[in-house]
C-alpha cells in the first residue's frame, strides 16, 4: 500500500476485550442471569395449528391453578407492531388468527416455571381451521385465504421491480446469456443464548425491560406503542447478548408480554424461551428461489444482469420488505455490471417468520451470482479468479443502481487468497474428488437509512472525564459478542491516549445512553466509532486548551498517550491525563462531550433507494478446498483461505474472530443447515432442536487462513470498515465451486448435501438444482426504470417518488 | 428451558434391591443409569416415569473382567468413557471401542453407560420432540397418539434403534443376563432387540440387565462403521457391525448387523450366506453389500434423506468388509 498509515497506539493491535475477563469467568450477567425479588416466571401458550381463526380462548382453568398470578391474552394488547413501519403486522399475542405452529396465543405469570408450564397447558383454545400455505410458489397463486389483510396482493407481501439501464438490449448485445435457477434454503441464527427478558414496573409507574436484544431503540419504540405508555416511562436495557446474528433485532412479542404481565401483577416477570421457541421466533435466512440471466462477452465480462428472486417470508413481515430489496441490492458492487434489472417477490407462508440473518438477504443472490460466474469461466476456459479480477467495480465510483463505492480492496483480497492457496496451479488440476473453488462478495458498513424515516443521527456517544483520570463513555450500542464495547473503548482510548481499561462503557440503555440504532447491518463500528471519535476529539480539545495554557505550549503541539498529555517536541514536559482533566475542569467546568454520526446521503432518488447505500463497502474473497467422497457424496472442507478488506482493523484479533466465525457459519449454511417444515404434517418445524438442526461442530471446522487487507476508507473511523457479516458471503458459493472442481457436478442449491451430490452425479447434465421459476406477475405498473449514471441519469426513476407522502405514511 | 416433571427417586445399593423396587412400583417406574437419554426425554414429556430407580450406587453392576475362557464380562453400569479408555478392550475388541467412542460426546460418555446404550429408547423425529410440538401433530403411535406419522397406514411403530453398541454386541455374539423376581435368565444379544419401535426390547419392565458377556473372538476380525452428519453428537443414521472368521483364505463365519434403519438391529442373513465358503474378493464383497442393501428399508424419520441412507447401506457394508479384509493382512 502506498499511503502511510498514522502511528497508532491501539488501533490495529489486539489488546484483550474490555469485557473479556468477565465473560471468561462467568461474571457477565446475561438476561436470564437476572433475578429480582418476588420475580414471577412467564410461559407462553403457542398455537399448535398452522393457520386458523381463533374462536375462543378459555383461560379459566389456568387462572385457578394455585401460584398463577396472571393470565394474558391478545385482547389486552390490541395494538400491532413490527420492526418496519410498513409491516406493523404482529401482535404480542394473537388477536383473531394464528399464522404458524408456534404463534403466541396466551401467556401466564406464575410463581415458578413448573406452575407456569402447567398453566399454559390448561389453556384451551378453539380454532376454526383455515387452509394453510407452505410454499411461496403456492402462495403466489392466491388460492387460499390470505395470511394477512395487507400486502401487494393476496399472499404477496411485497413485489419489487427496478431496472437500471436497458438490460434487454445489453443481454441482446451479449455474446451469450447464461440463465440459471438457484435455490437457497432457509436457515437460522442459532445463537447459543436463548432469548430472555425481564420486566419490572417501579412504584412510580416506570417500566424497565432487560432483554437480550440487538436493538434496544427499536424495542423502546415498539414497547411504548403497544403498552400505550409514554416512551419516557419505558426503559430498555439491552443485556450483553450471547450471540445475535440478526435473531434478536426485531421487537419481540415475549418482550412486550412480560412488560404487560409486570404491569398487571406489580411484580417482576421473566421469560426465557426454550430452544424450540427460539426456532419459532426465527427471523432468519429467507429461503430464496432465484433466476439469474447474465449477459457476458466471450472474455467473460458481464454486460447486463437480470436477477429475479422469490422469497419465502414465513408468517410475518419482520424486516422482509428490506430483505426483498437486499436480494437485489448488492450484485453491482463487486464487478462492473453496466445494466441491471431486479425483480423480487416476498410471499407469506404459514411458517416461522423470516427476517435478517448475518448477510441479510444478500448471501442467497451472492451464491447464485458467484456460482454462475464460475459456470461462465468454466465454459470459456477462463481462470475464475482472473475473470473476476478483470471486471472489478472501480473505487470511488457509482454503480448502475446508484450505490456510491468508496474504498475497494477486492482485487487485493483475490490476489492474497489465490497466492495463499496456490489456486492457479491447483484449480482444475487436483485429482478427482479434490477441488478448490473461489468466490467473492461485498457488504455494507451500516445501512444508509434508519428503519423508520427520520433525519436524526444513527449513533450518539456521550463522554465524561473524571478527575481521577477515568473516562465514562455512554452509547446505545449493544455488545452481542462481536466486541462493540471494546471497539468503543478503543476509539476513545486512542484519541485520548488513556489506558483502555480505564474506560467505563455504559451501553444499550435507553434511559442512560444516547441512541445508537443497534447491532445490525454491520453498522456499529463505523457509525458508533465515528461518533466516539467526535466526542473524544471534543474532549481532547478542551484538555489540550487547558493543559497547553498550563505548559505554555500551543494545544496543537500536545500529544496524548500512555495516560499523559505532553509536548511532542519535548516529551518530558507534560502532565498526567488525570491532571489534565483537573486543569480542564477548573477552566471549563464539568468535562462532558458528545459526538454523533449520520451517514452521507445516497445518490439514488428512486423508491427503494434506501436499501443498499452505505457509507462504505467491505470486500471479501475466499478459496475453499474440499474433498468429496464420490460414493457417498459427503463433503469434507479441508481448508479455507479468506481475504477481507477491513479498511483498518480496530482490534485485529476481534476482526479475525469475526472472519473465522463467518467462515464457520457459512460452512454450516453451505453444507447442512436447513429450516425445514413438514407441510404434509400440519406444518410443524421438522427439527426444532440443537441436536437435530445440524450445524457444524469444532470437528467439522477446517483450518482457516485469514488475510486482512487494510485500505482505509475515508468514511470509516480510522478508516475501518465492517467485518461482522461480509466474510460469510463468499463461503457458500466457494464450496459449491470447489465441489464442481472436485467432481465436475453443479449443485445449484444450498445446503449441498451428500444426497444432492449423488443426484447431480447421476443426472445427465451433472447438475442438481431447481429447474423452474414461477411467473412473478410483474406488471408494467410495478416496473420502475432508472437511467444509470453512464446513461446520464440523475438517480431519479420514471415513476415519481414522493418522499413527503412516504414520510407521512411512516410517521415515527 | 424445559424442566423435569416431578418424580420419586430411589438409589439402592444392590441389584436385588433394584429389582424389588421395580416389582413394587410396577410399570410406572423406570431404571435410570447415566440419564443422558432419559432426562431429555422426560423434559420433553415423552417418557414420564413416576419413579426412577438409579443404578448410581449399585457397584456390582460395574466393572470389566476377562474370564479364563477368553470372554469378557462387562457390568452394564460401566460408563462408556471407561470402556473406551481400556487398552485391553481396545486391542481385543476394536469394533466395540469404535462403537463406544462414536457415541455422542466425551462429556456425555462420562455419564452414559454401556447398559444404557444397549437399552436406548428408539428414536424418531416425530417422537423426539417436546409436548407442544407433538400436540401439533396430534401425537404419534409411540406416545400419546394413534398414528405412526412415518408410515400413516402402519399398525406398528417405526422408531429407529439408534444404539451404536447394539449391532456390535449382536455381531460379536454377546450374551446378556437379566434378573427379575422370577429369577435369572440369559438372552443372546441377537434376541434382546425386537423389531417394534414401541416394544423394542425383550427385557421386561421389571427386569434388570446385570451382565454383558462377550465370548472369546478367536481369530475373527470385526469392525463398526457409523454414518452420521457430524463427527460428534449425532446418533447413527446407519450403523454397520461386521465380524469375519477365515479358514485359510475362505470365510468360515460371517456376522453382519445393520442398525439405525429399523426398530431393531438387523442381521444381514443373505449377505452372511453369500460370504461363507468364499474368498473375500471384490466381487464377493460387492455381492454381499448388495444383498444387505436390498431388504433394508430406512424411512423418513431421522436425519438425511432416507433414499440416500438406503444407498449407503451398500457402500458401508462393502467398506466394512473391505476394512476387515485389510485387517487380516496386518
Amino acid at each position: 500500500m502506498s499511503q502511510k498509515k498514522p502511528n497508532y497506539n491501539l488501533i490495529g493491535k489486539s489488546p484483550r476485550k474490555v469485557d473479556g475477563l468477565s465473560k471468561c469467568t462467568g461474571v457477565t450477567k446475561f438476561a436470564d442471569d437476572l433475578e429480582l425479588p418476588r420475580m414471577l416466571f412467564c410461559k407462553i401458550h403457542r398455537s399448535h395449528v398452522a393457520h386458523a381463526r381463533i374462536v375462543s380462548i378459555d383461560t379459566s382453568a389456568a387462572e385457578k391453578i394455585p401460584g398463577v398470578k396472571a393470565v394474558l391474552t391478545g385482547k389486552s394488547l390490541p395494538i400491532s407492531f413490527g420492526i418496519l413501519p410498513v409491516s406493523q403486522d404482529e401482535h404480542a399475542l394473537c388477536l383473531d388468527k394464528v399464522r404458524f405452529v408456534g404463534d403466541p396465543v396466551a401467556a401466564v405469570a406464575a410463581i415458578d416455571e413448573d406452575i407456569a408450564f402447567d398453566a399454559i397447558n390448561a389453556i384451551k383454545v378453539e380454532y376454526e381451521p383455515l387452509d394453510p400455505v407452505f410454499e411461496p410458489e403456492e402462495a403466489l397463486k392466491n388460492e387460499v385465504p390470505p395470511i394477512h389483510d395487507y400486502g401487494d396482493d393476496g399472499n404477496v407481501h411485497k413485489r419489487v421491480s427496478m431496472e437500471f439501464g436497458d438490460v434487454e438490449k445489453s443481454l441482446a448485445d451479449s455474446d451469450e446469456v447464461f440463465e440459471d435457477i438457484f435455490f437457497y434454503e432457509g436457515n437460522t441464527h442459532l445463537a447459543m443464548e436463548q432469548h430472555s427478558s425481564l420486566a419490572w414496573m417501579d412504584p412510580d409507574s416506570r417500566i424497565t425491560i432487560w432483554s437480550s436484544t440487538q436493538t434496544p431503540h427499536y424495542l423502546h419504540r415498539a414497547a411504548a406503542k403497544v403498552l400505550e405508555m409514554p416512551p419516557s416511562r419505558v426503559r430498555i436495557v439491552a443485556c450483553p447478548n450471547g450471540g445475535g446474528f440478526g435473531g434478536k433485532s426485531d421487537p419481540f412479542n415475549h418482550e412486550i408480554v412480560v412488560a404487560k404481565l409486570a404491569k398487571m401483577t406489580n411484580r417482576p416477570v421473566k421469560v426465557t424461551l426454550t430452544r424450540e421457541e427460539v426456532f419459532y421466533c426465527h427471523r432468519g435466512r429467507h429461503p430464496v428461489l432465484m433466476r439469474s440471466k447474465m449477459g457476458v462477452k466471450k472474455d467473460g465480462t458481464i454486460q447486463g444482469l437480470h436477477f429475479e428472486t422469490l422469497l419465502d417470508g414465513g408468517s410475518y413481515g419482520s424486516y422482509g420488505v428490506a430483505s426483498t430489496y437486499y436480494t437485489g441490492a448488492l450484485q453491482t458492487v463487486t464487478y462492473k455490471v453496466p445494466t441491471y434489472r431486479f425483480d423480487g417477490v416476498r410471499a407469506f407462508t404459514n411458517k416461522a417468520p423470516c427476517g435478517p440473518k448475518r448477510g441479510h438477504g444478500t448471501p442467497q443472490p451472492r451464491f447464485g451470482m458467484e456460482v454462475q460466474l464460475d459456470k461462465v469461466a468454466a465454459k470459456y476456459g477462463l481462470n475464475p479468479a482472473t475473470l473476476r479480477l478483470s471486471m472489478m467495480q472501480p473505487k470511488d465510483s457509482i454503480t448502475a443502481n446508484w450505490l456510491r463505492i468508496g474504498s475497494m480492496g477486492l482485487s487485493r483480497c483475490i490476489e492474497k487468497v489465490v497466492e495463499g492457496s496456490d489456486f492457479n496451479n491447483r484449480h482444475g488440476k487436483l485429482p478427482r474428488g479434490s477441488g478448490v473453488g473461489i468466490a467473492c462478495s461485498s457488504y455494507i458498513c451500516g445501512a444508509g437509512l434508519p428503519i423508520y424515516w427520520n433525519n436524526l443521527p444513527h449513533s450518539g456517544v456521550q463522554l465524561k472525564c473524571d478527575r481521577g483520570g477515568g473516562v465514562a463513555v455512554f452509547c446505545g450500542e449493544t455488545d452481542i459478542g462481536q466486541g462493540s464495547d471494546t471497539v468503543l473503548a478503543t476509539c476513545v482510548a486512542e484519541v485520548l491516549g488513556v489506558d483502555l481499561y480505564d474506560i467505563r462503557i455504559v451501553a444499550g440503555d435507553t434511559d442512560l445512553t444516547p441512541v445508537d440504532l443497534g447491532s445490525y447491518s454491520s453498522r456499529v463500528t463505523l457509525m458508533m466509532g465515528n461518533a466516539a471519535i467526535q466526542a473524544a476529539e471534543r474532549a481532547r480539545e478542551l484538555l489540550a486548551k487547558a493543559v497547553g495554557e498550563k505548559l505554555e505550549v500551543p494545544g496543537s503541539r500536545l500529544g496524548f498517550a500512555e495516560n499523559r498529555i505532553f509536548d511532542v517536541e519535548n516529551t518530558e514536559t507534560g502532565v498526567t491525563f488525570a491532571e489534565g482533566v483537573v486543569l480542564a475542569e477548573s477552566k471549563f467546568g464539568t468535562i462532558g462531550t458528545v459526538g454523533s454520526y449520520t451517514p452521507p446521503p445516497s445518490p439514488g432518488r428512486f423508491r427503494g433507494h434506501g436499501v443498499g447505500p452505505s457509507p462504505a463497502y467491505s470486500y471479501s474473497a475466499a478459496v475453499v478446498e474440499v474433498s468429496v467422497d464420490e460414493e457417498t457424496g459427503m463433503i469434507t472442507v479441508d481448508k479455507v483461505w479468506i481475504g477481507h478488506d477491513i479498511g483498518q482493523s480496530i482490534n485485529e484479533t476481534l476482526v479475525i474472530g469475526q472472519v473465522e466465525g463467518s467462515v464457520y457459519m457459512g460452512l454450516g449454511e453451505a453444507l447442512m443447515e436447513e429450516m425445514t417444515y413438514r407441510g404434509n404434517r400440519f406444518g410443524v418445524h421438522k427439527i426444532p432442536s440443537l441436536l437435530d438442526y445440524k450445524s457444524p461442530t469444532t470437528k467439522e471446522m477446517p483450518e482457516v487462513v485469514t488475510y486482512l487487507i487494510e485500505e482505509p476508507d475515508e468514511n470509516g473511523p480510522f478508516g475501518a470498515k465492517e467485518v461482522g457479516q461480509g466474510p460469510l458471503l463468499p463461503i457458500m458459493p466457494a464450496v459449491a465451486n470447489a465441489v464442481y472442481d472436485a467432481l465436475g457436478v453443479r449443485v445449484d442449491e444450498v445446503p449441498i448435501t451428500p444426497a444432492k451430490v449423488l443426484k447431480a452425479l447421476s443426472n445427465k447434465d451433472l447438475r442438481h438444482g431447481p429447474t423452474r421459476f414461477p411467473d412473478l406477475k410483474i406488471t408494467e405498473q410495478d416496473r420502475m426504470r432508472v437511467k444509470t449514471q453512464e446513461e446520464g441519469g440523475d438517480g431519479r426513476s420514471d415513476k415519481p417518488f414522493d418522499r413527503k407522502k412516504k414520510k407521512e405514511a411512516v410517521k415515527p | 428451558m424445559m424442566r423435569l416433571p416431578a418424580f420419586a427417586y430411589h438409589a439402592p445399593n444392590s441389584a436385588r434391591e433394584v429389582v424389588e423396587i421395580l416389582a413394587g412400583e410396577g410399570p410406572s417406574a423406570s431404571i435410570v443409569a447415566g440419564g443422558t437419554d432419559l432426562f431429555p426425554n422426560m423434559k420433553r414429556r415423552h417418557q414420564t416415569p413416576k419413579t426412577l430407580v438409579s443404578l448410581q450406587d449399585v457397584d456390582e453392576l460395574r466393572g470389566v473382567s476377562w474370564q479364563s475362557d477368553g470372554s469378557l464380562r462387562i457390568g452394564p453400569g460401566e460408563i462408556l468413557r471407561a470402556l473406551e479408555r481400556d487398552a485391553d478392550i481396545g486391542n481385543r475388541l476394536p469394533a466395540l471401542v469404535a462403537a463406544v467412542r462414536s457415541i455422542s460426546t466425551p462429556v456425555l460418555r462420562n455419564m452414559g453407560t454401556i447398559g444404557g446404550n444397549l437399552c436406548l429408547d428408539t428414536r424418531c423425529n416425530y417422537y423426539n420432540q417436546n409436548y407442544e410440538w407433538r400436540r401439533a401433530i396430534n401425537f404419534c403411535l409411540k406416545c400419546d397418539g394413534d398414528t405412526c406419522w412415518v408410515a400413516p397406514g402402519s399398525k406398528v411403530c417405526w422408531a429407529v434403534n439408534s444404539s451404536d453398541t447394539a449391532p456390535v454386541m449382536m455381531a460379536l455374539g454377546a450374551k446378556l443376563r437379566l434378573i427379575s423376581p422370577r429369577g435369572t435368565r440369559e438372552v443372546d444379544a441377537q434376541d434382546f432387540f425386537q423389531n417394534d419401535g414401541i416394544d423394542y426390547l425383550a427385557k421386561k419392565p421389571d427386569e434388570l440387565l446385570t451382565d454383558i458377556e462377550i465370548p472369546d473372538q478367536g481369530k475373527s476380525r470385526s469392525v463398526y462403521l457409523k454414518l452420521r452428519r457430524r463427527d460428534a453428537f449425532d446418533f447413527p443414521v446407519l450403523g454397520v457391525a461386521a465380524r469375519i472368521e477365515l479358514d485359510g483364505e475362505v470365510v468360515k463365519n460371517a456376522d453382519i448387523v445393520i442398525n439405525a434403519v429399523s426398530p431393531a438391529p438387523t442381521r444381514a442373513n443373505a449377505s452372511e450366506k453369500a460370504l461363507i465358503g468364499k474368498k473375500m474378493s471384490d466381487d464377493v464383497l460387492a455381492e454381499a453389500a448388495l444383498l444387505a442393501y436390498k431388504p433394508s428399508k430406512p424411512l423418513d424419520n431421522t436425519d438425511f434423506e432416507y433414499a440416500w441412507r438406503k444407498k449407503m447401506v451398500k457402500v458401508y457394508v462393502r467398506r466394512a468388509l473391505e476394512h476387515i479384509r485389510s485387517s487380516f493382512l496386518i
